[in-house]
């Protein structure tokens, strides 16, 4: 299956083993990515705050070239963030034919048009919905076996629910757990899975911001995880990159490894940790690694 | 008729017990609301059951609670409904209203957290000069602008959940800043800018919004606080210029500054540009604490080889730069910002049109 493939700033910025890990994954599970290398930033909320239709505008431009690539079923993003400012002006944009020929009009510059309707999904969504947790199963390589993986969804990819198509599709925010066991390993449930990361306050509010990160790793922590998984990077810098920063928050010890979502799929197809980019976080995956390398093949 | 049980959480101080759950059984039509259910158990089985109510009807605010974990009024939760997402698919679990002191049972003290950060607000109007003698004369658009955050019932169920608020609970909050944008978008209101600095400059006020959309998807009147709050944010830049301690104005900026230049988030170049206008800028003595702080952040970050030092400085332009710049200009260049708001506006005929369709063909295939 071709995608238009958008992955995102902060996976070739400041987590690149996150891009690196989905281009491997991806012929593995039958994904071919057109990437979408002209496309700009979603602006991660922050653009839509400071004009609604300069953030329109440009996902507009995003979704007109998704919607030009030859034989591409739908656009595929490896980003929470990105998937839920992306739908929010999606909304917009699809709701009123008049704003959308004023954005359109903004876009003929260019010779690009957006129609409405394009369908726009996070890689999670893509494996649970279009490929198939059965193909999936099919597909592992290496049955996870004892790993205890503690799933973090990030706020963007669950809520609205009515605007993320939870009424089409009302296990969306179950998929991680679905995942999970699917490839071997044991879903940890824990308080923090659904909440959110503190990120888009890093800056203004650290406290807050890194309050709520380290709260939901010790959570994890507490429940006997070995990793935990996201499908958003922007969640991973605080998870991850912040981790040692986090830990005086909350005062306790925290050191739990923050694995980005292909990778983790990557592990049960039979990809090696250094490959899959694990040896670039921050908090050490050295432990899990050694748990994975040591499990036998299944096929 | 089906039966449900309803497992309560009760805690009353004076007793000197701890909080413990409760079940009952209730044999009740699935169309009825949970506070139904919650009012047969207080009139047949145990009176001592802690609730508080009165319309019935989704108007008063006084029956938030949180149903299966989540917040939401007793009285608009339906059985049926609220069994679907019961864990075991049977017990319906009723607890208090988070992020808020537990008087008894289900009822919280919304004074001693909900109230006073509405107070903390100014909530009511602050005219120039005297009233006028008859009725103000307002523009039909300035009204129908803030009518959203008017649909407010200080239910206090986006508090119960705020999740910024569990990490800070100085926070003002989703319902207090719906509040706040309820005078601020009000044409007649003369304080609009002293307001915008208060929520602006205060720790605890609209930069410590963590944008969870928690607030959204819980309100059961659509009042979507947190794009309340982003209003109030836009209007704080955009219009006021508010440079605010908390660095929200120059994060805002900075980011917007950096897609019109690059296209794509350069983070390393963020951090610097948040704390202060650009590398070579003045910083204020707060943004460099904080520029500080963060070093150790960027310093991992090329220690972990996540990056790599060279990309610390450059960033690859988008192919086609100029045309993200252009747009840039043409928006920037309106008379005024662009807001469609699909709360007042609705979604068009044809958006209308279609989703009819869809409920045809299902019907059709069912
Ligand atoms: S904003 Fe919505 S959830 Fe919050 S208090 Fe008002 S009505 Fe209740
Ligand atoms: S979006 Fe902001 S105000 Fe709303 S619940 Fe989240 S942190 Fe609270
Ligand atoms: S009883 Fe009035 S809102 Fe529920």
């Amino acid at each position: 299956m071709k995608v238009a493939y958008w992955p995102g700033c902060v996976s070739r910025g400041f987590t690149p083993e996150l891009h690196g890990a989905m281009e491997l994954v991806a012929p593995k599970v039958g994904l071919e990515l057109a990437e979408l290398d002209r496309a700009n930033c979603c602006g991660a909320g922050v653009i839509a705050e400071h004009n609604q239709e300069l953030a329109d505008t440009l996902n507009a431009r995003t979704f007109a070239m998704a919607q030009a690539q030859d034989g591409a079923e739908l656009m595929m993003n490896i980003c929470s963030t990105c998937q839920g400012a992306q739908s929010e002006c999606q909304e917009r944009l699809d709701a009123s034919s008049e704003y959308r020929e004023m954005i359109n009009d903004t876009l003929a510059a260019e010779n690009l048009r957006y129609e409405k309707g394009v369908t726009n999904k996070n890689f999670l969504w893509v494996l649970v919905e279009d490929i198939g947790l059965d193909k999936l199963g099919s597909l592992v390589k290496r049955r996870l076996d004892g790993l205890r993986i503690a799933p973090f969804y990030g706020c963007y990819i669950i809520r609205p629910t009515d605007r993320l198509g939870y009424h089409a599709h009302p296990e969306r925010d179950t998929y991680l757990e679905q995942v999970i066991e699917v490839i071997g390993a044991e879903s940890v449930a824990y308080t923090g899975s659904h909440k959110c990361c503190g990120f888009p306050v890093i800056t203004m509010n650290k406290k807050t911001s890194l309050t709520q990160a380290g709260r939901h790793l010790g959570d994890a922590i507490d429940a006997g995880a070995d990793a935990l998984v996201t499908p958003c990077p922007l969640c991973h810098l605080n998870l991850d990159l912040q981790q040692p920063e986090a830990q005086k928050f909350v005062n306790r010890d925290l050191g739990i490894p923050v694995l980005h979502f292909p990778q983790l799929i990557g592990l049960a197809l039979g990809l090696e940790p250094k490959e899959l980019g694990m040896g670039k976080h921050v908090v050490s995956t050295k432990q899990v690694a050694a748990k994975v390398t040591a499990l036998a093949a299944t096929a | 008729m089906p039966n449900y049980t309803l497992n309560i959480r009760r805690y009353s101080p004076e007793s000197g017990e701890p909080a413990h759950w409760e079940k009952f059984e209730v044999e009740m039509e699935g169309h009825r609301p949970v506070l139904d259910a919650i009012l047969y158990a207080r009139n047949k089985v145990d009176g001592s059951i802690g609730i508080r109510c009165s319309c019935q009807a989704a108007i008063c605010g006084s029956c938030g609670v949180r149903i299966n974990g989540n917040p939401a009024l007793a009285c608009n939760t339906l059985l049926r409904d609220a069994v679907a997402t019961a864990e075991d698919g049977i017990t319906i679990d009723i607890e208090p209203m988070g992020n808020m002191p537990v008087i008894k049972d289900l009822i919280v003290d919304m004074d001693a957290v909900h109230w006073k950060k509405v107070q903390r607000v100014v909530p009511w109007l602050i005219p120039a000069g005297e009233p006028p003698e008859r009725e103000y004369v307002v523009p039909h658009e300035a009204m129908v602008d803030v009518t959203q955050t008017m649909a407010c019932i200080h239910c206090g169920v986006c508090v119960s959940d705020c999740l910024s608020m569990e990490a800070d609970p100085d926070f003002v909050g989703p319902a207090a800043s719906a509040k706040a944008y309820r005078f601020v978008g009000d044409p007649r209101d003369a304080a609009t800018k002293d307001r915008l600095v208060h929520l602006a400059e205060d720790p605890s006020g609209i930069y410590d919004c963590t944008h969870c959309f928690k607030c959204v998807e819980v309100c059961p009147k659509g009042v979507a606080p947190m794009n309340q709050i982003m209003r109030l944010r836009r209007r704080a830049t955009g219009d006021f210029q508010i440079k605010d301690r908390n660095n929200g104005y120059r994060h805002e900026k900075a980011f917007v500054n950096i897609i019109e230049k690059w296209g794509t988030l350069h983070e390393a170049k963020l951090l610097p540009d948040s704390y202060g206008e650009g590398l070579l800028g003045k910083l204020n003595p707060e943004a460099q604490k904080n520029l500080i702080g963060s070093a150790p952040t960027a310093i991992r970050g090329v220690l972990s080889g996540k990056v790599a030092p060279i990309k610390v400085l450059h960033h690859h332009k988008l192919p086609d730069q100029k045309k993200v710049k252009d747009i840039y200009e043409k928006i920037h260049g309106r008379d005024e910002r662009i807001e469609l708001n699909l709360y007042i506006v609705g979604e068009d005929a044809d958006a209308l049109e279609e989703s009819a369709a869809v409920a045809v063909t299902e019907e059709g295939t069912s």
